[in-house]
């Protein structure tokens, strides 16, 4: 019974701790559809210091102070795009979890169909040049032809 | 020998590929994050002085010379280890040396200092991290190099040891130098 009373409690305790915890960050917001645009943009930003942590997963203390300057940035009415812009000019591409079209990433990602395409043309013209036109056969070489097509 | 000459298109093709996939996917240390503000004027601020709370510290108080930034805190263990490196800059190489406390308590601030010697003509109190977010700061230390002009030429993360500064900043701090000399 006393162990029971005894995990009873632990989870109450753990209940408390977490309450606390979602507090730590809790800024205000005048309305929910804010607080929803707060939350999308620290999801697919980057912390800076971590390697692969979110802002909103993060603890450590520039992603503090970065999920800080994105509720700020929004109470001044900025939009996302001017948020993301603002993180971009400061931390680079690493801050962005969804990599922007630019040259690095046009390679990246359009290279590969360009050289498909490359390929495909020099294929087509490679069987189109082996394609051996026989015309004009000698009398000879068409009774032989007729000799062998025949005797299969 | 004869060799067929379109053959070797496909190689070249290759060779071309492989090259520039391995500058793309070079493997570096993922932590070191490329600074987008090289080359850019060092960002506006309008910060107390930790010394003097009455003295407001501009971008304007950094230009003039070609400087040193440097990012720190007390809660950073990786700044007491340059620190003396920072103290031999200050003390031997001709160059200002500015602080910028970072997200820190300004009483432990100038505590740390006393113990541990001020190498800084003066620290910036960035008690809100908002000057080191707009350096793009991610961790401390940092070093900014800073032209006369107050443009950031040259950003080192991490703590500054006595080769770094030969090898890394020293040579740039020269450079730029000698370029404001030419003028």
């Amino acid at each position: 019974m006393a162990r029971v009373a005894f995990l009873f409690l632990l989870v109450l305790l753990g209940a408390c701790c977490q309450q606390a915890y979602a507090a730590i960050d809790a800024y205000p917001f005048p309305d929910d559809e804010l607080r929803q645009r707060h939350n999308a943009l620290i999801d697919e930003l980057r912390c800076p210091q971590c390697l692969n942590t979110n802002l909103a997963g993060s603890d450590s203390m520039i992603a503090k102070d970065l999920r800080r300057e994105v509720h700020r940035l929004l109470l001044e009415g900025k939009s996302d795009e001017e948020i993301l812009d603002f993180m971009h000019a400061r931390y680079g591409d690493f801050i962005l979890y969804k990599p922007r079209l630019q040259r690095g990433t046009i390679i990246l990602w359009f290279g590969p169909l360009f050289l498909l395409l490359v390929a495909a043309v020099v294929l087509f013209r490679l069987v189109k040049s082996r394609k051996v036109e026989v015309t004009n056969l000698s009398e000879a070489d068409a009774r032989r032809l007729e000799e062998l097509v025949g005797r299969k | 020998m004869t060799v067929n000459k379109s053959l070797l298109i496909p190689l070249a093709v290759f060779i071309l590929l492989v090259t520039v996939l391995a500058f793309g996917f070079r493997l570096e240390d993922p932590h070191y994050l490329p600074s987008e503000l090289i080359a850019k004027p060092f960002p506006d601020f309008n910060l107390q002085d930790l010394h003097d709370p009455e003295r407001n510290l501009t971008v304007d108080d950094i230009k003039g010379n070609v400087s040193l930034v440097n990012v720190w805190a007390t809660w950073c263990p990786n700044c007491l280890v340059e620190h003396p490196e920072l103290m031999r800059i200050s003390r031997e190489e001709d160059i200002p040396l500015y602080g910028v406390n970072y997200n820190d308590d300004s009483r432990k601030a100038i505590g740390w200092l006393e113990r541990h010697e001020n190498p800084f003509l003066f620290s910036i109190v960035d008690d809100k991290g908002t000057l080191a977010i707009d350096l793009g700061v991610y961790g401390a230390p940092e070093t900014f190099v800073v032209d006369r002009q107050g443009v950031i030429q040259y950003r080192h993360v991490g703590a500054v040891s006595r080769e770094i500064w030969e090898r890394k900043i020293f040579p740039v701090v020269e450079l730029l130098r000698a370029q404001a000399g030419g003028d």
